[in-house]
This record gives C-alpha cells, sequence and structure tokens, in this order.
C-alpha cells in the first residue's frame, strides 16, 4: 500500500511536469501563430504555471461543480455521514466530506489531493437504492481511493485533459484560419523554413495531444478499480457487499446526466453507459464489471 | 580502514534508530486507535440514555428490558481495562438488541420519529465501534508482531515496549448471538 502512495505522488508529479511542458508547447505554437514574440513566450509560460498550479489546488472545486454535486449535513443525510465516517476511521484517515449529486443513476466517486482534503460524492440513487452492507462496500472502495491517493491523479487528469483538448483545439482552428497569413510573414523574415517545420510540428502536437492524454488517462485508471475492490473488501470484510452493489449499479439502465466524457474515470462504474463492442472495450476506463464482481467472490 | 569502520558504525546507529522510531509509530497508532474506540464508545454511552425514555414512553411495561440496558451501560462506561471493556460491551450489545426486540412489538414505536433518528445513530454509531476496533487490532497486531520479530525485539526489550492487549468480543460475543428471548409479563 505505501508503494502504491509513492508510486501515486510520483506519476502525479511526472504528470504535471508533462503537461506543464506540454501546455508551454501548445500555448508557444498558439502565440506563434497569432505573432506575439516576446510577449507571447511570457504568456505562455505564465499560463502554463497557472494551469498546473490551478490544477493542484482547485480541481477538485472544478470536478464538483462539473459533476453538479452538492454538500450535505450530516442533519440531511445522517445514514450517508455515519457510512463515511464508520469507514473513515476503519481505513485510519480523517473523514472525508460529503457531497450528492440529485440524480436517480446510482454511481459515486471520489476527488481531492489528499486524505486531509478529500470529498466523497454519491448520488441520491445509490442511498435509495443500496442497503447498508452495499454502501458500506462502495465507500470503502471510495475510501481506498483517498487513501492511496489515486484521487489525486485522477482528479488532476480530468483538468489538465479538459485544458489540452481546449488548447489543441483552439490551435487547429488557428492553422486553418491564421495560418497562411502567418507564413508568408515570416517568410519575409528569412525564417521561412524553421517557421514550416515548427508549425507541421505543432499540427502533429495538436492531433496527438488529445489522443496522448486519453492514453494516460486509461492507464491511470483501470488497474486501480480492482486494487480499490480488494482493499474495499478489507475495510469491510465483506466482499459480498461490494459485489452484490455492483452488480445493482450494472443493471440500472439510466445514465448519469452530469457525467462526461472527462469525469468518467473518476466513478465506481461507468456513468456513460456505452460500453458495448470491442473497441469501446479496448478504450473503455473501467474494467468490465463481471471481472471484478468474480474477483471479490474469489476472495 | 578506520574510515569504512566509522560508515559501518554510522550505518548501525541509522539502522537502530530506524527500528525505534517504527516502533514508536506503531505504538501511537495503537494509542490513537484506542482514543478512536474510546470516543465511539461514549458517543453510544450518551445515546442509550435518550433512546430509553423515547421507548420508555411507549412500553412502560418492560421494566426488566430498561433495568438490563441501564446496568449494561454502567458497567460499560466504568470498566478500566481492555479486556473488562471487551466483555462489557458485549453484554450491553446483547441488552440492546432485547432492547430493539421489544420495540419490534410497538407499531406506534416503529413509527416515531425521534426513535428512527435515535435508531440510525446507534447503528451507525455500532459500526464505528466495530470499524474502530477493526483499526485498533490491526494495529496491535503490527505492533505485537515487531516487537516479537528479530531484531527489533531486542531494541523493544531495551526500550520497554509492552505487547497490547487485542479489544476481542470473549465469552459475550456467544451471549450476543443468541436469539433475544422477549418475555410478555
Amino acid at each position: 500500500m505505501f508503494e502504491q502512495i509513492s508510486e501515486n505522488k510520483f506519476k502525479s508529479g511526472v504528470l504535471v511536469f508533462c503537461f506543464l511542458v506540454l501546455i508551454f508547447l501548445l500555448v508557444w505554437l498558439l502565440q506563434y501563430l497569432m505573432g506575439l514574440g516576446v510577449a507571447g513566450f511570457v504568456l505562455a509560460l505564465v499560463f502554463a504555471s497557472f494551469t498546473a498550479f490551478l490544477s493542484y489546488w482547485a480541481s477538485d472545486k472544478i470536478v464538483l461543480a462539473m459533476s453538479r454535486a452538492r454538500p450535505v449535513t450530516k442533519e440531511e443525510y445522517p445514514y450517508l455521514h455515519n457510512v463515511v465516517e464508520g469507514l473513515a476511521i476503519a481505513a485510519g484517515i480523517p473523514a472525508p466530506r460529503c457531497y450528492v449529486i440529485d440524480d436517480t443513476a446510482p454511481n459515486a466517486f471520489a476527488t481531492g489531493r489528499n486524505p486531509k482534503n478529500s470529498v466523497i460524492c454519491v448520488t441520491t440513487g445509490l442511498l435509495q437504492k443500496l442497503n447498508r452492507a452495499e454502501l458500506e462496500g462502495v465507500i470503502g472502495h471510495e475510501m481506498s481511493h483517498i487513501r492511496n491517493y489515486d484521487i489525486l491523479l485522477q482528479t488532476l487528469t480530468v483538468v489538465m485533459v479538459g485544458i489540452v483538448a481546449l488548447l489543441s483545439d483552439w490551435i487547429l482552428r488557428g492553422v486553418f484560419w491564421g495560418g497562411g497569413r502567418r507564413r508568408s510573414s515570416s517568410r519575409d523574415r528569412g525564417g521561412g523554413q524553421l517557421a514550416l517545420v515548427l508549425v507541421a510540428v505543432g499540427l502533429v502536437l495538436a492531433v496527438l495531444s488529445p489522443i496522448v492524454s486519453q492514453l494516460i488517462r486509461l492507464a491511470v485508471s483501470r488497474r486501480r478499480e480492482f486494487l480499490a475492490d480488494a482493499s474495499s473488501a478489507q475495510l469491510t470484510r465483506h466482499p459480498a457487499g461490494l459485489a452484490s452493489a455492483l452488480r445493482k449499479l450494472a443493471s440500472d439502465p439510466e445514465p448519469l446526466e452530469a457525467a462526461n466524457k472527462a469525469t468518467a474515470h473518476l466513478y465506481i462504474i461507468n456513468p456513460l453507459k456505452n460500453v458495448k463492442g470491442v473497441v469501446n472495450k479496448l478504450f473503455s476506463t473501467h474494467p468490465p464489471i463481471e471481472e471484478r464482481i468474480a474477483a471479490l467472490e474469489r476472495m | 580502514m578506520l574510515f569504512v569502520f566509522l560508515i559501518f558504525i554510522g550505518l548501525f546507529v541509522l539502522f537502530v534508530v530506524g527500528l525505534y522510531n517504527s516502533l514508536v509509530t506503531l505504538r501511537n497508532r495503537c494509542d490513537n486507535g484506542w482514543a478512536q474506540i474510546d470516543v465511539q464508545l461514549r458517543r453510544r454511552y450518551d445515546l442509550i440514555p435518550n433512546l430509553v425514555e423515547t421507548v420508555k414512553g411507549y412500553a412502560k411495561h418492560e421494566r426488566e428490558v430498561f433495568e438490563r440496558v441501564t446496568q449494561a451501560r454502567t458497567q460499560a462506561i466504568s470498566a478500566g481495562t481492555v479486556k473488562e471493556q471487551g466483555s462489557a460491551e458485549n453484554m450491553l450489545q446483547g441488552a440492546l438488541k432485547s432492547l430493539f426486540a421489544v420495540a419490534e412489538n410497538y407499531p406506534e414505536l416503529k413509527a416515531n420519529q425521534n426513535f428512527l433518528m435515535l435508531q440510525e445513530e446507534l447503528a451507525g454509531t455500532e459500526s464505528k465501534v466495530a470499524y474502530s476496533r477493526q483499526f485498533y487490532n490491526d494495529s496491535v497486531m503490527k505492533f505485537n508482531t515487531r516487537i516479537q520479530m528479530f531484531p527489533s525485539n531486542i531494541i523493544a526489550g531495551m526500550f520497554g515496549f509492552k505487547e497490547r492487549d487485542y479489544f476481542e468480543i470473549g465469552a459475550g460475543e456467544a451471549a450476543a448471538k443468541e436469539p433475544v428471548k422477549v418475555s410478555f409479563s
């Protein structure tokens, strides 16, 4: 477990650094296309550091806002609070704050940057459809994501993937609409060859970056779900609870409206409900639910 | 040669310091676990009088059950050692079970909002007690294993680290698992 924590922290650091570089390159390319010169370089640097900083400190808030989650008091949902507090004790971490999404599709996720600043978010549908043992299984799964610092890595990915997608979108548009004009003026300055190469590299980068960030996200999440299932069983000492909860969640046909492609990998099961066919299975962020249930039943 | 010797001594000291510190960490985790259990148990003792009062309002005649609960609670509060606490807790658990079994016979009581809230609070606290016990016992197991293993057992002996008791459910466990007898006197 401790190896996993340090691995997660290390990976988060590497991820932040890579994204910093990638975003710097993208912004620099963007300003190059717009021809801002030195000011653009500074802009790129400031923007890159700002996004890296933002994604560390505010990504949990961004994710919660994206999912339309609201904080709930103990008076409103004593049941949820009691379960969360109990499992926090079992995991030996401070109790996370509780958030709720008003949606009948049962699902849950955890976010935050460390166990002290963490949030567990469930849908109202989850609270209605699961019994206590099943809810404990689900919360135990989220609790182990928190304890292992999976939440840091996963939440960072949401915001960073979003920013890269946005930037590469802008650049592609910039090349198509402003590229010709730029190229002729830089040839006047005698740097035509270099400029062409840069634009080509930039184009490749702009096309590749969403794919790369997708792949990072896939690598991040799949093995972790199995691990979190196992740790949940270790916390609750009742693997059947989580297995039965997963079965209920999987058989529920409703998609979660507040979820989208950027946040889907945070949830305990895929909230988008479109995992059919070979390609989807290859690119899905979650391992098939039957495999997870089978692994729990072997315990 | 002297240089190599000094490095060797230095490494040895670092090794001993590391072992000592890990023992301290594990011991503190046990203490923290025990404090956590204590917090949850106290919360439960505070809930019980409220619960008894609420049930009394509907089921005045079940004096026997109320007395058992109150007595078990007093005993649990005054328990000193880890072992005593364990057995007192089991008695209390059994008594509470019979209290809820009695409540089953009073439909108006089961519909009472206050009673439902207390029941949820108590169930939540009970599972918190169970989880904190699990955390404490896991910590104790790690601590005791470290104390018994070589070479940390030497350090533990030198600095007086003592093995801890598990917070066990002893004889009471069997009693708590027995079907509850409900008398209709």
